[in-house]
């Protein structure tokens, strides 16, 4: 037997491993049965729930929400990041101001963005753009920054105007970390979407699903909206990962 | 193979600017320098002889990437004039290659597009740019994958690739700043041959800077050695070794007293602090 062809496998050990140590301690009932469903209870109900229920509805809202909130952001930070990462003394002078409001927790804005928009979508939409926003700026404001002087030599060697040295260098340069900085905001949005669906008077949503079964003391349906969430996370960093790789194929090399 | 003629191979070493069957194709007058207190070069003066390969050695820190950084309009001069024919910088072509060439060749373009991409820049449509950059690379009888990226390529693959970007244009003046020394042993050997052959094939003006004295004086028409910085012309001999140059060269007795001449006039300089 060659071990070497047993490495793709080793990701889904810890798979294996975690559902049967969850198996064994709902077996042998180590934890209240109420607390902790069995690894099968869950499952059904995350496929109930997923095949036409209304996990599947709350999940496709949340989908919505964290998309639009992350295109919103993408659309506003990356020209701007390209700004002020072209200047670097603008950049200085607005740094404290950047770093203090990433540093902000975004779920401090609710109130205000309630007080602003109302409690409908837009509400969650904008304070989530509002946190991916800033750390877009920050990544692509840094990538433009960093981009290797000789490469932007070279190509004002070559007769490269400051315009063409922008379009053919900088913001190519700058792609692999307005990627890291793409991957973060969506991740922020995501959070801030799903905190937002549990507490301002939602009616639908990841988050909403999650509280509603805990206050239903559902927790096959609570534990589902949990995985549902966590395959959400997962798959939309996977999604900019490929989209990254497809598009930025010299990241990193 | 016969190597092409290199008549002002023969002149006196001593008088490059007056005693030339050519005109000097670059004029350097009173150049100057200082990186804050540091001054590299004060009212410095230099002619460039026209078609020939030059090397620039000296000791660590005295500018000699800097001096070719000046020529080329990398970092511009506190003071001085430095003319090409009478022709400043912006009325002639030139190419340039750096010693990093992980940094200065664009990942997201294949090899074949980072070469055409000067072009681009001189607004030369694309059909003639693609005929140009085929006709470039038969012409050198490189033998390469230009439709991989840059990242695809060993380190010597990739400065040949920057080689031709900076010949694309068909510059009356090449500048190389330590091309080869990211590059291991095996690999420089391979490079300085096919450079030598690019250099017999096209005649440019090449300026060299080289931190190794053998390939310094294995290559060049003639070495500039910089004394320590502000510097100074130390010297400014002709090898008079035929082309194509070989391993045979290494040992050939001319070659030999060259060499040992430039470190002697090297180490003078380095003791000198």
């Amino acid at each position: 037997m060659n071990t070497k062809n047993l490495r793709p496998f080793l990701p889904v050990l810890g798979v294996i491993g975690l559902v049967a140590v969850w198996s064994l301690t709902t077996w042998r009932v180590w934890v209240d049965p109420v607390l902790l469903p069995s690894p099968i209870a869950t499952f059904l109900a995350l496929w109930k729930g997923m095949d036409g229920g209304a996990l599947g509805f709350d999940f496709v809202k949340t989908v919505y929400r964290t998309a639009a909130s992350t295109a919103i952001a993408a659309v506003i930070a990356i020209p701007l990041g390209i700004v002020l990462g072209s200047s670097e003394r603008l950049y200085r002078s607005l740094e404290f101001v950047i770093d203090f409001f990433r540093s902000t927790p975004a779920s401090a804005m609710f109130p205000l963005f309630l007080v602003l928009f109302g409690v409908g979508d837009e509400t969650k939409i904008s304070v989530a753009a509002f946190g991916a926003i800033l750390v877009i700026l920050f990544n692509v404001a840094y990538g433009v920054m960093n981009a290797r002087k000789t490469r932007l030599l070279a190509a004002k060697v070559m007769g490269a105007s400051r315009l063409r040295v922008l379009f053919d260098v900088t913001l190519l340069e700058s792609l692999p970390q307005t990627f890291v900085g793409l991957r973060n905001g969506v991740s922020l949005a995501l959070v801030i979407i799903v905190v937002a669906e549990m507490f301002i008077g939602s009616q639908d949503g990841l988050g909403h699903s999650v509280f509603e079964a805990q206050q239903l003391f559902d927790m096959p349906r609570m534990y589902a909206a949990i995985f549902a969430a966590g395959v959400l996370g997962y798959g939309l960093n996977l999604f900019f990962l490929l989209v990254e790789r497809r598009f930025v194929h010299w990241s990193g090399k | 193979m016969s190597a092409a003629p290199q008549a002002v191979r023969l002149q006196p070493a001593d008088a490059p600017a007056t005693g030339a069957t050519k005109r000097p194709h670059v004029t350097i007058r009173g150049l100057s320098k200082r990186f804050d207190k540091a001054v590299i070069y004060d009212n410095f003066d230099l002619d460039i002889p026209r078609g020939e390969l030059i090397s620039i050695f000296g000791p660590n820190g005295c500018g000699k990437s800097t001096l070719i950084n000046i020529i080329a309009g990398l970092i511009p001069p506190d003071q001085g004039q430095i003319l090409f024919d009478g022709m400043r910088l912006d009325e002639i072509k030139f190419g340039y290659v750096f010693q990093n060439y992980r940094e200065a060749l664009f990942p997201w373009l294949r090899a074949f597009d980072n070469i055409a991409y000067p072009l681009k820049m001189m607004q030369v449509p694309s059909d003639e740019r693609r005929d140009r950059t085929e006709r470039l690379v038969a012409r050198l009888g490189i033998k390469l994958d230009l439709n991989l990226y840059p990242y695809q390529m060993s380190g010597g693959q990739q400065q040949l690739v920057s080689i031709m970007r900076a010949l694309i244009v068909e510059p009356e003046i090449l500048f190389l700043d330590e091309p080869f020394s990211a590059l291991d042993y095996e690999m420089t050997l391979f490079m300085r041959e096919q450079l030598q052959r690019i250099y017999m094939e096209t005649g440019t003006t090449t300026v060299l800077v080289s931190h190794d004295l053998e390939e310094a004086v294995f290559l060049a028409d003639r070495v500039l050695l910089l004394s320590r910085h502000p510097a100074r012309v130390a010297d400014f001999p002709a090898v008079r070794a035929l082309r194509p140059r070989t391993d045979a060269t290494l040992s050939d007795p001319e070659f030999v007293r060259t060499k040992a001449h430039c470190l002697d006039v090297f180490q003078r300089e380095v003791r000198r602090a």
